[in-house]
C-alpha cells in the first residue's frame, strides 16, 4: 500500500510539474542556503586553522610590552638580552628550540630592482621551532652564525620582487649597505591571520644583523618551539616566571613582556568563525521554515482543488487513513525532492564560491544528511494539516463539490 | 421467503437543527432482495438521493435501522463503513466522476489498489472489467479522450471490478443522449441478470426505469408506492 501511495504521489507531482517546482522552491532555497552556508563556514574555519598551523601550533612568541590592547604609556620596556635567550634554552623544561630575533628594515637592491623589506636576524633554531620548509638551498651553518657572515635566506615575496623569477640561490644582492649571498629560498606562507605578509622577509644570522644593522646585542623577540609532549600553557607559565625574575619585576607588578601562544589565537579565531557560521545557518534555517509553509499552502489548495477526487476515493472504499497517507506522502515526496535539489544547488554554490573566498572545497556528509532529514520532517509537519483536512471530508459533500 | 439483502425500518434523516431543521426522510421502510433491479423515482427533494446515500453507506440515518445482510449498519463507524463499501458496493454517478488525466485502466484499478491487490492481479482483473463493458481496446485513454457514454462505461467497470453485491447508480444516464442511455441500461441489466449483482438506480426517466424489475416511488421523504414485477413498462409521460 505504501509503495502504491508513493507511486500515486510521484504521478500527481509529475502531472503538475510547474506547480510542484514552485511549491518546493522554498525548500530548495532553504536546504541550499543552509548547506552552502554551513559548508563554506566550515571551509573558512579550516582555512584559518591551516594558516595558523603553518605558523606552528606549538610555538610561543615572546615580545617586550604588554600585548594587544593593554599598556600604552610609560617608558618603552627593554628588549631581551642574549642571556635571556640562553636562560630559556637551558632552564626551561619542554623547550625544543629557542631562536632570538633581531629585526631591522632596509631596502634591497639587485640589478636595478629595489624592494623595501624586513630583515630578521635569527639562528638555525628558528627553523627547528616552527615548520617553514625551503624551496631551494640550505639554512645557516653554525660557523656562519658564529662569524656573522653576510648570508641570507629570502621569503617568496622578496624573491619575486627582486629576482623576478630568475634563480636567486647563489646570487649576491645589496641590502642596506651590506652585500649578501642568497643561500636559500623559503616556501610561501601567505598572509598571517592577523595581517602582514609573512613572505616579505630576508632572514640573516642574528650576529650579522646586530653588527651591521641594529648595533646592539639585544633582541626584539624570542621564538620558542615547545616539545609536542609538553603543554604550551605550562611552558608559557615557567617562561613567565623566569623572565619576571630576570627582568626584576616585583610581585603584583604587571609583566612588561608578553608571550603569544599561536594555539590560543587559533582557538579564538576558530571560535569566531564557528559562531559566524552558526548565525548565518540560523538565518538560512528560517528560509527552510518559510519553504515548509509554502508546501502547506499549496497542499491546502491542492486539497480544495481535488475535493471531488477525494470524494471518489472515499466512495470506492478508501478509509480516512489512506487518504491522509496519500496527501502526507505527497507532501513528504515534494519536500524531499526539494531537499535533494537543494543539496545539488548547495554543492554548485560551494564549487563556485570556495575559490572566490579562497577556502578549500569540502563535502560534509553530516550537514547534507541533516539538511535532507529536516526537509523530510518539514514535509511531514506541514503536510499533516492539509492531509488531515482531506481525510476528514464527508464523501457526499466531496462528491458534490464543483 | 429469504431475508432481504437490505432492510430499512423507520429511517429518518434530518439536516440541521432547531427551527431550521429539515427532515429529508420521515420514516422510510424498504426491503431490497438480493439480485433485484430497483429503480428509485420521485420528484426532486422527495428523499430518493438521501436514501441512496444511506443505502450506499455514504451517509448515516438520523434514526431508524438499516440492516445489510442482517447486520446493523448504523452501528458502524466511518472507516468500517468505508470497508463495507469497498467490499460490497459499487458506485456509478451521473457525472461519471473518473479521475482526470488518468487512464481508463488506472481508473478501473483504483478500487483494487485500496483492496490491496498486487500489480499483476490488478491489471488482469481491471482488464476483464473493461472487457465486460466493451472498452478493452480503450484502456490507455484518459477520460478527456473518451465520449460521455464511454466514460460512463469506464465508471461501471470501476464499480464492478471488485465483484460487489450491490451496484448503486445515481442517474447514470442523466448526462447521456437516449441512444447511449439505452446502451448503459442494457449493460446494467446484463450485469444484474448474468452476474447477479443487485442494482439500485435513481432515475427521472420512466424509459430507464422500465429496465428495472422493481420501481420505488418516493414522495415527501416517504416511500409512496412500490411497483413489482419484471418489466413494469410504465406508461411514458411524454
Amino acid at each position: 500500500m505504501l509503495g502504491t501511495t508513493f507511486l500515486l504521489a510521484l504521478r500527481s507531482i509529475s502531472r503538475h510539474k510547474l506547480r510542484s517546482f514552485l511549491t518546493t522552491l522554498g525548500i530548495v532555497i532553504g536546504v541550499g542556503a543552509v548547506v552552502a552556508m554551513v559548508t563554506l563556514g566550515k571551509a573558512t574555519t579550516a582555512a584559518v586553522q591551516q594558516q595558523i598551523s603553518a605558523l606552528g601550533t606549538n610555538v610561543l612568541q615572546i615580545r617586550p610590552g604588554q600585548g594587544f590592547g593593554r599598556g600604552g604609556g610609560g617608558p618603552r620596556p627593554p628588549d631581551f638580552s642574549p642571556e635571556d635567550v640562553t636562560a630559556i634554552r637551558e632552564q626551561i623544561a619542554g623547550v625544543k628550540a629557542v631562536a632570538p630575533q633581531a629585526q631591522a628594515s632596509a631596502t634591497a637592491i639587485f640589478e636595478g630592482a629595489n624592494w623595501s623589506t624586513t630583515i630578521n636576524g635569527t639562528t638555525s633554531a628558528y627553523f627547528e621551532a616552527q615548520p617553514w620548509p625551503l624551496t631551494r638551498g640550505r639554512i645557516f651553518t653554525t660557523a656562519e652564525e658564529a662569524s656573522g657572515k653576510a648570508v641570507c635566506i629570502i621569503g617568496s615575496t622578496v624573491q619575486s620582487n627582486l629576482f623576478r623569477g630568475t634563480r636567486a640561490v647563489g646570487q649576491r644582492f645589496r641590502i642596506g649597505n651590506v652585500s649578501c649571498d642568497v643561500i636559500g629560498t623559503l616556501s610561501t606562507r601567505g598572509q598571517a591571520g592577523f595581517g602582514g605578509d609573512q613572505d616579505d622577509v630576508v632572514i640573516m644570522p642574528v650576529k650579522t644583523v646586530q653588527r651591521r644593522f641594529t648595533g646592539t646585542t639585544d633582541v626584539r623577540m624570542i621564538l620558542v618551539g615547545v616539545d609536542q609532549a609538553w603543554s604550551t600553557r605550562q611552558v608559557q607559565s615557567s617562561i613567565t616566571d623566569l623572565l619576571r625574575e630576570r627582568r626584576h619585576i616585583d610581585p603584583g607588578e604587571e609583566d612588561n613582556f608578553n608571550i603569544f601562544d599561536t594555539r590560543q589565537i587559533s582557538d579564538t579565531l576558530t571560535g569566531t568563525t564557528t559562531l559566524l557560521t552558526r548565525i548565518v545557518a540560523a538565518v538560512a534555517a528560517i528560509s527552510l521554515v518559510v519553504g515548509g509553509i509554502g508546501i502547506m499552502n499549496i497542499m491546502l489548495v491542492s486539497v480544495t482543488e481535488r475535493t471531488r477526487e477525494i470524494g471518489i476515493r472515499l466512495a470506492i472504499g478508501a478509509v480516512a487513513g489512506e487518504v491522509l497517507l496519500q496527501f502526507l506522502v505527497e507532501a513528504v515526496v515534494l519536500s524531499c525532492l526539494g531537499g535533494l535539489i537543494g543539496l545539488v544547488v548547495a554543492q554548485l554554490v560551494i564549487i563556485v564560491a570556495a575559490p572566490l573566498m579562497q577556502v578549500p572545497f569540502i563535502f560534509d556528509p553530516v550537514i547534507n544528511l541533516v539538511a535532507f532529514a529536516i526537509s523530510a520532517v518539514i514535509g511531514v509537519v506541514f503536510g499533516y494539516f492539509p492531509a488531515r483536512r482531506a481525510a476528514s471530508l464527508n464523501p457526499i459533500d466531496a462528491l458534490r463539490h464543483e | 421467503m429469504a431475508d432481504p439483502l437490505i432492510k430499512l425500518r423507520g429511517v429518518t434523516k434530518v439536516y440541521g437543527s432547531g427551527p431550521t431543521a429539515f427532515a429529508a426522510l420521515k420514516g422510510v421502510d424498504l426491503d431490497i432482495m438480493e439480485g433485484d433491479f430497483v429503480a428509485v423515482m420521485g420528484p426532486s427533494g422527495s428523499g430518493k438521493s438521501t436514501t441512496m446515500n444511506i443505502l450506499g453507506c455514504l451517509d448515516v440515518p438520523s434514526a431508524g435501522s438499516f440492516r445489510f445482510r442482517g447486520h446493523p449498519v448504523e452501528a458502524l463507524d466511518r472507516d468500517q463503513r468505508a470497508l463495507l463499501r469497498r467490499k460490497y458496493f459499487g458506485f456509478v454517478f451521473q457525472g461519471f466522476n473518473l479521475l482526470a488525466r488518468t487512464s481508463a485502466l488506472e481508473n478501473v484499478e483504483l478500487p483494487l489498489v485500496y483492496r490491496g491487490d498486487g500489480k499483476a492481479e490488478r491489471r488482469e482483473v481491471a482488464m476483464a472489467a473493461l472487457e465486460k463493458v466493451g472498452l478493452a481496446d480503450w484502456w490507455d485513454h484518459t477520460p478527456a479522450e473518451l465520449s460521455g457514454g464511454q466514460q460512463q462505461r469506464v465508471a461501471i467497470a470501476r464499480a464492478i471490478v471488485t465483484s460487489p453485491k450491490v451496484l448503486l447508480a445515481d442517474e447514470p444516464t442523466g448526462n447521456l443522449d437516449s441512444e447511449r442511455s439505452v446502451e448503459i441500461m442494457e449493460l446494467l441489466s446484463g450485469l444484474n441478470r448474468d452476474a447477479g449483482i443487485t442494482v439500485l438506480m435513481v432515475t427521472h426517466e420512466p424509459d430507464m426505469a422500465a429496465f428495472a424489475r422493481t420501481v420505488v416511488h418516493f414522495k415527501d421523504g416517504l416511500v409512496d408506492r412500490i411497483e413489482r414485477g419484471a418489466r413494469t413498462a410504465l406508461p411514458a409521460n411524454t
